[in-house]
């Protein structure tokens, strides 16, 4: 236990458990509403499309943020257009885009010699690779995530439940579309770093299939996914910082390890 | 006899592809217009127009009520079943037509919620999950939410679809008592033959051939 809270003696860890726990946090809540949307295959898109945009800042010597974040909510809007639009299926196009961007950040990371090692860190995410800077954008735009979030909870969860009835009392289901993709591009780039692009959309999948198994109405499924979503990661974390094992694999796999024992005791319980 | 909404020459359809073409009808207060026609002859695309999801290519429809306010009720089976809600939270949302801009619901609304769930005599799944019900309790579900959004026009997609007999009859009873309290009821199906017709309307949508019938 004291070797667990010495942790907090490296102002690194304290960076990458502030942002961490916001992340998760958003990243839980905002999942609940791409999950049951069939959508949760797009914040893996944005990832891989945050990894391509961070790659070609880093070539360009521009701040990642800078031009990660609005290249990430423009990916998402164009995911929901693609989504509307019957001529293209919406798999394929985020398919398309995410071995696309990919491809094209690693390409741009290959041809300048010298940065080959932060390749490895936005793949698999590093919590090294956080400054104060982030610290504090995270937590600025964790904060707009979360009230947003919570001002606008009934009306996301009837578009979530039911668009079309949503749409016919006259909510602006467009609108808060693209709300829930600009909050979901913010949460993946931000928690991008730490997670890596492979993983970070874990963090937005994992809690609420976990909580959908034992949450029978759709705010205990939100409390829950925040709450499971917040303890997995500071247990990954501590296991990432005891065992210098990688941060972001880590926890993903403690959300796994918790996934596979729900659903254990939910076939025992349900025999 | 007050008109609600004024269908004139309507034209609907999606991607140039028409579906329906010049409609012309009225609904007045207190109809119940039972609207049948087969598979394609765009039953569900006038509900779509009704409702202001889809615009319509050509002609008008003018309403004498706040559109906002028309109680819509989907075909069951295109809501997901295993969707985690409570019935109280998916009847609740109902009233998010007159929420407005406030994020939150007040205690009038949680009331009216409550009131609509005790109409259809379900208040006692109140606190049920969504996909533990039945098929006909979920109808029924979905019937209080459409009831909590409106005050006088009920519009439903098919919603004997996927009843058994008895749900079937119990659902049409709890339409007559709601169409007796003064509620404008709009309904598709595709099954006339297994019940008696309900309302005092008939619109036969066929290709090309759209009539108003009244029944004695």
């Amino acid at each position: 236990m004291s070797t667990l809270l010495h942790m907090f003696n490296y102002t690194f860890i304290i960076r990458a458990f502030v942002v961490g726990l916001l992340i998760s946090l958003c990243a839980a809540m905002l999942g609940v509403n791409l999950v049951l949307r069939k959508n949760a295959m797009i914040s893996d898109g944005l990832s891989h499309v945050s990894f391509g945009s961070f790659a070609i800042a880093t070539v360009l010597g521009v701040a990642p943020l800078y031009l990660a974040v609005p290249v990430a909510i423009i990916a998402a809007v164009a995911i929901l257009k693609l989504n509307n639009n019957h001529h293209i299926h919406g798999d394929g196009a985020i398919a398309v885009l995410s071995s696309s961007s990919l491809a094209i950040g690693i390409m741009a990371i290959s041809l300048t010699k010298g940065v080959n090692t932060d390749i490895n860190n936005y793949l698999f995410g590093s919590i090294l690779s956080l400054n104060n800077q982030d610290m504090i954008i995270s937590i600025v735009l964790s904060l707009v995530v979360l009230i947003l979030y919570v001002f606008s909870y009934h009306k996301m969860f009837a578009l979530t439940f039911d668009e079309d009835f949503a749409k016919s009392t006259g909510i602006n289901v467009e609108f808060y579309n693209i709300i829930i993709a600009i909050l979901c591009s913010l949460t993946i780039v931000l928690g991008m770093r730490m997670m890596g692009a492979l993983l970070i959309s874990s963090l937005t999948i994992f809690p609420c299939l976990t909580s959908m198994y034992f949450c029978k109405d759709f705010k205990r499924v939100v409390i829950s996914s925040a709450i499971l979503s917040s303890i997995c990661f500071i247990i990954g974390l501590s296991i990432s910082y005891l065992y210098a094992a990688p941060t972001g694999a880590s926890i993903v796999i403690v959300n796994l390890v918790v996934l596979c024992m729900t659903q254990l005791i939910h076939n025992v319980t349900t025999k | 006899m007050k008109t609600l909404i004024k269908v004139d020459h309507l034209k609907l359809g999606y991607d140039n592809q028409e579906v329906i073409n010049d409609l012309s009808f009225d609904i007045q207060q207190g109809d119940f217009i039972t609207v049948l026609g087969q598979n394609g002859a765009g039953k569900s695309t006038l509900i779509k127009g009704l409702l202001g999801l889809i615009k319509p290519m050509a002609g008008q429809i003018t309403y004498y009520l706040n559109e906002r306010e028309i109680g819509y009720m989907p075909q069951e089976t295109k809501v997901d079943r295993h969707f985690p809600a409570s019935v109280y939270e998916i009847v609740l949302s109902g009233a998010l037509n007159r929420v407005g801009y406030r994020p939150f619901f007040n205690s009038k609304e949680k009331k009216l919620a409550v009131e609509c769930l005790k109409t259809l005599h379900i208040e006692n799944l109140k606190n049920s999950s969504f996909g533990e019900l039945s098929g006909g309790q979920r109808q029924k579900v979905l019937l209080a939410r459409a009831l909590c959004a409106t005050r006088e026009c009920l519009v439903l997609d098919e919603p004997s679809n996927n009843l058994d007999y008895d749900s079937k009859e119990e659902f049409y009873a709890v339409l007559k008592e709601l169409h007796q309290k003064g509620l404008t009821i709009i309904m598709i199906t595709h099954d006339l033959a297994s019940h008696e017709v309900i309302g005092n309307k008939i619109l036969h949508l066929d290709k090309d051939n759209y009539r108003m019938e009244e029944v004695k």
